[in-house]
């Protein structure tokens, strides 16, 4: 009896804080745009009085979530193919589009050109010093120093990785064959460093010269990074801007028969800045009346959201994209 | 009242102990199939994540011929998402092999670098703390010393990235964040706790003690030396300990500090990984045997922490008595 007592007041506690989250409905998942998410929320809320709990546990995470429904919608930034998606019974859609810099620490070097061998081979761990002739060759009339090149990455699995070793897999046929896509992995080289999270490869392009990594746009505008300007499907050389992210999000090929199964880098065009991302949204098939609470939420971030997404260096998805996208909810019932 | 308070006590060491047990057996659970797939090798083993064909002749054959039929296919047109997860030979069965045995080797490092830079520091602290220095100032350097132990690890993760990493590099070279800056940035982290339960175990010496052995004619040196420090073993050992528990644990400074690079160091200012920090960066992302993988090394981390402290435990007690 005593013992009993005890634990009354912890169990009323434990009532009181589970019966204080008071949120319309919750989601985890992807790291990668959580800013923008949060910024969203933050409008939808003011606008609708509709309260959101989005937790960044990392893409993983997310999908465990969901299909544990422990969650009402989880963010992702490697999609599911269509047969996963029928096995845990999940729809999925497009959030939002970022797109990943190549930010570099040289210091007097202004404005770097890094063609698609360039990128490649600096992933790889092939080339170790920036004067090297397949940095040069783009780079006419600048003076590289004869210095050695240190590679920031990822530490953590990230979607931001998962992206990139996207896009090297489609400039790279090496890189396919021997790393392909990836959240996480043992890079390349011997002169390399893995910082944690976007912050941590920002920080490190920072303080170290002779650096270069990837880092989402957001984080490195924030660092005020260098970022170099990249060769792209058609040749030629596009600098990170969020009008490049835009023509390249128009070309992206996401197809609602396959549930928007695909990474978007490396689109056709000319203007286009060719390393961008979208991540991607997972509901439950059978919550339909949650689910429309959710797609609302995005039906009016896709409409209002746009200076949002600009701010933190996202991209607003396309017209035709959020068209194709309300088609697929009114189809399955979601809308 | 004595009944009561006998059982709140009672079941207040009981939960530890279940906790503990718990904890064992649910991490060894959880890396059951790593156990099971890797053996003891795993502590030896050199890889990490690292894709291999399975060793099987004849699928070996199989698998050979079916992708020379896919290479005809040009590979440039294939660059749908399915294609390339996870590696492009997916022709040939393969299988990625985990091993521990550089976390191990970055954490035991890692804890010795700031052992060997906390322990002699922390020392010199305690007794200046306990006997030399006049009231007044061992109040005011005391409180520091708390409060450097209040100051959380991600705090410490920071400071050391943007601040203590260049200063390190422009005195010894090499990489910012490496298994150097971790270990002296851990040392830091771990010297309040020596330092204070030092001072204080040496301030419970009776004051008789030193009296008497100042009237014999020994000198302050000598006073410390042979009557504070044997007197005060036990604390400074039990100070110690938890300090070595706290290092071999540290996850979000070292994080930020170690490089998390899955190679061996070269050399003391290489990056490195240890075993918090290779679960702490892939825990979330990770899925199947890798999960189990991560369970293992926890599993290993807390035999090691039980080994480590143990050992220091009874060697040191024992000499004693």
């Amino acid at each position: 009896m005593k013992k009993l007592a005890l634990l009354a007041p912890l169990a009323a506690l434990m009532v009181t804080t589970s019966s204080l989250s008071a949120a319309d409905f919750k989601g985890s998942g992807a790291s990668f745009p959580y800013s923008v998410y949060q910024a969203w929320i933050g409008s939808y809320h003011k606008a609708t009085g509709t309260q959101i709990d989005y937790i960044s546990k990392g893409s993983s995470a997310g999908i465990k979530d969901m299909k544990a429904r422990a969650v009402d919608f989880a963010g992702t930034d490697a999609p599911l193919n269509p047969k996963e998606l029928a096995e845990a019974k999940l729809y999925q859609f497009p959030g939002v589009v970022g797109a990943i810099t190549m930010s570099y620490n040289i210091p007097n070097a202004k404005k770097l050109q890094l063609s698609r061998a360039a990128i490649a081979d600096i992933a790889l761990g092939k080339v170790a010093y920036w004067d090297d002739k397949v940095i040069t060759a783009a780079n006419k009339g600048m003076k590289l120093p004869h210095e050695k090149i240190t590679f920031v990455h990822r530490a953590d699995g990230s979607g931001t990785t998962f992206n990139f070793t996207y896009y090297l897999s489609v400039i790279s046929p090496e890189w396919k064959t021997s790393f392909g896509v990836q959240k996480e992995l043992n890079w390349p080289g011997d002169h390399h460093v893995g910082g944690k999270g976007n912050t941590g490869v920002a920080a490190q392009i920072k303080q170290t010269p002779y650096s270069i990594g990837y880092v989402d746009y957001a984080d490195a505008k924030e660092n005020n990074l260098a970022m170099a300007t990249v060769e792209n499907k058609e040749g030629k050389f596009v600098a990170p801007t969020l009008k490049a992210f835009q023509a390249a999000a128009a070309k992206a090929d996401l197809d609602p028969k396959k549930d928007f199964f695909a990474a978007i880098a490396d689109p056709k065009g000319k203007d286009v800045y060719p390393i961008v991302a979208a991540t991607f949204v997972l509901v439950p098939v059978e919550a339909k009346e949650m689910d429309k609470k959710v797609t609302a939420f995005y039906e009016w971030s896709y409409k209002h959201g746009d200076a949002d997404a600009s701010k933190l260096g996202f991209v607003p998805l396309p017209n035709e994209l959020t068209k194709k996208i309300e088609t697929y909810w009114a189809e399955k019932g979601i809308k | 009242m004595e009944k009561l308070f006998k059982t709140v006590s009672f079941m207040s060491a009981t939960l530890v102990m279940i906790l503990l047990a718990s904890i064992f057996i649910s991490l060894f659970n959880s890396a059951k199939p790593a156990i099971e797939e890797f053996g003891f090798g795993f502590i030896a083993g050199k890889e990490w994540g690292v894709e291999v064909p399975i060793e099987n002749p004849v699928s070996t054959v199989v698998a050979t011929t079916a992708e020379k039929k896919v290479e005809v296919k040009p590979a440039e047109n294939d660059n749908s998402l399915e294609s390339m997860l996870g590696g492009g030979n997916d022709d040939i069965p393969m299988r990625t092999i985990f091993g521990g045995f550089i976390p191990i080797v970055g954490t035991l490092l890692s804890t010795l670098i700031a052992m060997a830079f906390a322990l002699p520091i922390a020392m010199g602290i305690a007794v200046f703390l306990a006997e030399i220095a006049p009231k007044q100032i061992s109040n005011v350097v005391g409180i520091a010393i708390e409060l450097l132990a209040a100051i959380p690890s991600i705090i410490f993760g920071m400071w050391g990235l943007f601040y203590f990493a260049p200063i390190v590099q422009s005195f010894v070279g090499g990489y910012q964040v490496s298994l150097l800056t971790a270990g002296l940035v851990l040392g830091v982290m771990i010297l309040p706790f020596m330092a204070a339960i030092t001072r204080d175990s040496m301030r419970t010496t009776p004051d008789v003690l030193k009296e008497s052995a100042y009237a014999l004619g020994a000198t302050k040196f000598e006073v410390i030396k042979d009557i504070i420090f044997p007197y005060s073993k036990a604390g400074i050992i039990g100070s110690v300990i938890l300090a070595l528990g706290r290092a071999l644990g540290e996850t979000m400074a070292v994080a930020f500090l170690i490089g998390s690079v899955f190679s061996l160091p070269s050399s003391i200012n290489s990056p490195t990984v240890s075993i918090p920090v290779a679960m702490a960066n892939s825990f979330g992302e990770a899925t199947g045997m890798k999960t189990s993988a991560l369970f293992y090394l926890a599993f290993l981390l807390f035999i090691i922490s039980f080994a480590v402290i143990s050992i220091a435990k009874f060697y040191f007690l024992r000499k004693d008595k």
